[in-house]
């Protein structure tokens, strides 16, 4: 026997074992900001997920086969989010993906679970693009930007009445995104902004642009993006006197907002779109209840991933670990979470939406508002 | 009115910092004509330091701001320093007589370690600190106002002192002597009798101290930081020399305050979408009308 099959039949058996292994364990990913400034969020959609999964694992797996959990991370880059979108269907040959975080990885990462008939379900992206472009694989368990802008753009027209109304952005899919459906719904409603404009994410110094809002006299500041910068603005925006209401959306709910703005103080009467209490579905009051006894608070998308395991299990469930037939099931099937029953349409958005407003208050928490 | 003399205080506070920064930048290349890319990265671990040495004061009763500030200072300035030393010491000495792009790249390699480093020690997330000056002074301008935080205020006043300190210390004593011969004619200043490895060395601490001052004084004010936050910074510190006149310590400070405040007034009064690309098209425009910066000499082919 020369070298050279010496060597291919070494390797053919040690993929052989590999493919053994792999086969014994359902490999589903949970895809996120897990390091880098948005890690606070990957860390919210890990702890969902793994707990799912453990849960699931106690009550016997899928079919008998236990959920092997693979953590990739993305730290909320698009390039990056590829190439671990390949990683996870190439050499962890996971069949499903719960997540990503940021819309900006999602989107060219589910053209690739597609590819590979991975089915992905993200508990936290909203941008409408997603699910718009009709891929088969790709579901969510949150709700879309448009929804979400349409809730704020009717509270700051009809409950705070505003007039003069600033809409800054980061820039990036989701932020940008958010703003403009804000900013469609809000014109529609008749009321133009006076003020439109980016920030770029990772700065920290936003005076310039505090001033600028302050030049237009705002009374509303809409912000479409992640807390990292919307902490530094809004503690900019009051250390220059400017007291305008500053308004966002579902990508500031993490306690980390309170320490990146410094102090309490400056995130005191803040508000925000979410969905309703996720930790107040009857049908999760033993989950949450778990969470807390682990000394762990089941923040912002704790839940939603915890959900979006859920729905991954259910349907690899009923269709016998295939990820494809698993997605075309979810099309058409009720799944029961501990969010609730959850529908999907066509697109894999959710059938019923739940955008409420939040506010902050003086101790840095956040609470639903009184409607 | 008020508004352009508020975006004036913006800028003038970035650009003074972004100017401490750039010091560091300026007197690497000047003296051994190298980019050190890791400075950005240095002045992101003066940003933990300020939040360990505040932990650490705070933890033995000391509350009073002076204290506070100064034991940050104190603490930060040299823990920095200590950096610079090893860093020059480990990634850039051993290779003093090779290509300067072999140089280039373990600056980068290093830059690249002190960011993962700080990441698997300290955690990805965000982190703050608490606000330790609060309150702003008012002036009413016109039908309106310009407000200035006291750290703001004080920003000016430490970067400005820093600055003074630092020319001071190049221009009148022995050590700044040695510097200046070392920048000129490393050989012959070495035939002089100067230990011209040592003063490179000291250029490596002066520089960190520098990007020290910047992240005390930046940290602070802003209160929040993470292990990527010396990468844009580091950029515009380095644009803010390049625009001076790479090798130019005057020429440092002042690009850094035109650069700063040509962000302020561009992002303020035009769009702060594109006050970057207005940031580096100045650059442009500058390079190609004095390709040596603003205050700094052509280099002269030495024979």
């Amino acid at each position: 026997m020369s070298k050279a099959v010496v060597k291919k039949t070494l390797i053919s058996l040690a993929v052989a074992s590999a493919a053994a292994v792999a086969q014994a364990d359902v490999v589903i990913g949970v895809a996120g900001p897990h390091t880098g400034a948005y890690a606070a969020f990957g860390e919210q959609l890990w702890r969902g997920a793994e707990k799912a999964a453990m849960d699931i694992n106690a009550k016997g797996g899928i079919n008998g086969e236990m959920i092997k959990l693979v953590k990739a991370d993305d730290a909320c880059e698009p390039k990056q989010a590829v190439s671990i979108a390949n990683r996870l269907v190439d050499s962890d040959e996971a069949v499903a993906v719960v997540g990503h975080f940021c819309s900006s990885s999602s989107i060219p990462a589910s053209s690739i679970y597609e590819e590979a008939g991975v089915l992905m379900v993200t508990p936290a992206s909203t941008n409408p693009t997603l699910t718009d472009r009709g891929l088969p694989n790709v579901f969510r368990v949150c709700g879309r930007d448009d929804q979400q802008g349409d809730v704020a753009a009717s509270y700051i027209v009809g409950d705070l009445g505003a007039k003069k109304v600033a809409i800054i952005h980061d820039k990036d899919t989701y932020g940008k995104g958010l703003a403009d459906a804000m900013k469609a719904t809000m014109n529609a409603y008749g009321l133009e902004e006076v003020l439109y404009e980016g920030l770029t994410r990772g700065e920290k110094d936003f005076n310039a642009l505090v001033t600028k809002i302050r030049s237009v006299d705002a009374d509303v500041v809409y912000f479409g993006g992640l807390h990292s910068e919307a902490g530094p603005l809004v503690r900019q925006m009051r250390e220059q006197g400017l007291t305008a209401k500053f308004i966002s959306g579902d990508g500031i709910v993490s306690d980390e907002f309170v320490s990146v703005a410094g102090s309490p103080e400056y995130v005191d009467g803040v508000l925000m779109t979410f969905g309703a209490d996720p930790t107040s579905y009857p049908a999760g009051k033993e989950v949450v209840e778990q969470f807390r006894s682990e000394g762990i608070e089941p923040e912002g998308y704790v839940m939603y991933s915890y959900t979006a395991m859920q729905v991954v299990a259910s349907a690899l469930e009923a269709n016998d670990l295939d990820p494809v037939k698993a997605s075309d099931w979810l099309h058409g099937n009720k799944v029961d979470t501990v969010m609730g029953t959850k529908q999907f349409d066509d697109k894999g958005d959710l059938m019923v939406s739940d955008y409420v407003m939040y506010e902050w208050d003086a101790n840095g928490k956040y609470s639903m508002m009184d409607n | 009115m008020d508004i352009v003399l508020q975006q004036l205080v913006n800028g003038l506070t970035l650009g003074s910092v972004y100017g401490l920064i750039a010091i560091g930048y300026t007197m690497v290349y000047g003296i051994i004509g190298m980019i050190n890319f890791a400075h950005g990265d240095v002045y992101m671990v003066s940003s933990y330091l300020t939040a360990i040495a505040i932990a650490l004061l705070t933890f033995f009763g000391m509350e009073s701001f002076p204290i506070i500030i100064f034991g940050t200072l104190i603490f930060t300035i040299v823990v920095t320093g200590a950096y610079g030393w090893v860093i020059e010491r480990v990634a850039y000495r051993p290779l003093r007589n090779s290509s300067r792009l072999s140089v280039l790249i373990s600056a980068i390699g290093m830059s690249l370690i002190l960011q993962n480093y700080v990441q698997i020690s300290q955690g990805a997330r965000q982190q703050g600190v608490p606000t330790l000056l609060t309150g702003a002074i008012r002036f009413d301008v016109g039908d309106g106002f310009v407000q200035i935080t006291y750290m703001k205020l004080f920003i000016l006043f430490a970067a400005f002192l820093g600055m003074g300190v630092l020319t001071y210390v190049i221009q009148k004593t022995k050590l700044g002597r040695m510097c200046r011969a070392t920048q000129q004619d490393r050989k012959m200043a070495s035939i002089l009798g100067i230990n011209t490895d040592r003063i490179i060395s000291s250029v490596f601490v002066i520089g960190a101290a520098m990007a020290a001052l910047a992240g005390v004084l930046i940290t602070l004010d802003y209160g929040a930081f993470d292990f990527y936050v010396g990468f844009i910074i580091g950029i515009k510190a380095f644009t803010a020399a390049v625009l001076g006149g790479i090798g130019s310590l005057p020429g440092a400070m002042l690009g850094g305050v035109i650069l700063g405040l040509s962000e302020a007034l561009f992002a303020g009064l035009i769009s702060s979408d594109y006050k970057d690309v207005f940031s580096f098209s100045l650059l442009v425009i500058i390079l190609i009308f004095r390709p040596s910066g603003l205050l700094g000499k052509p280099e002269v082919e030495k024979v």
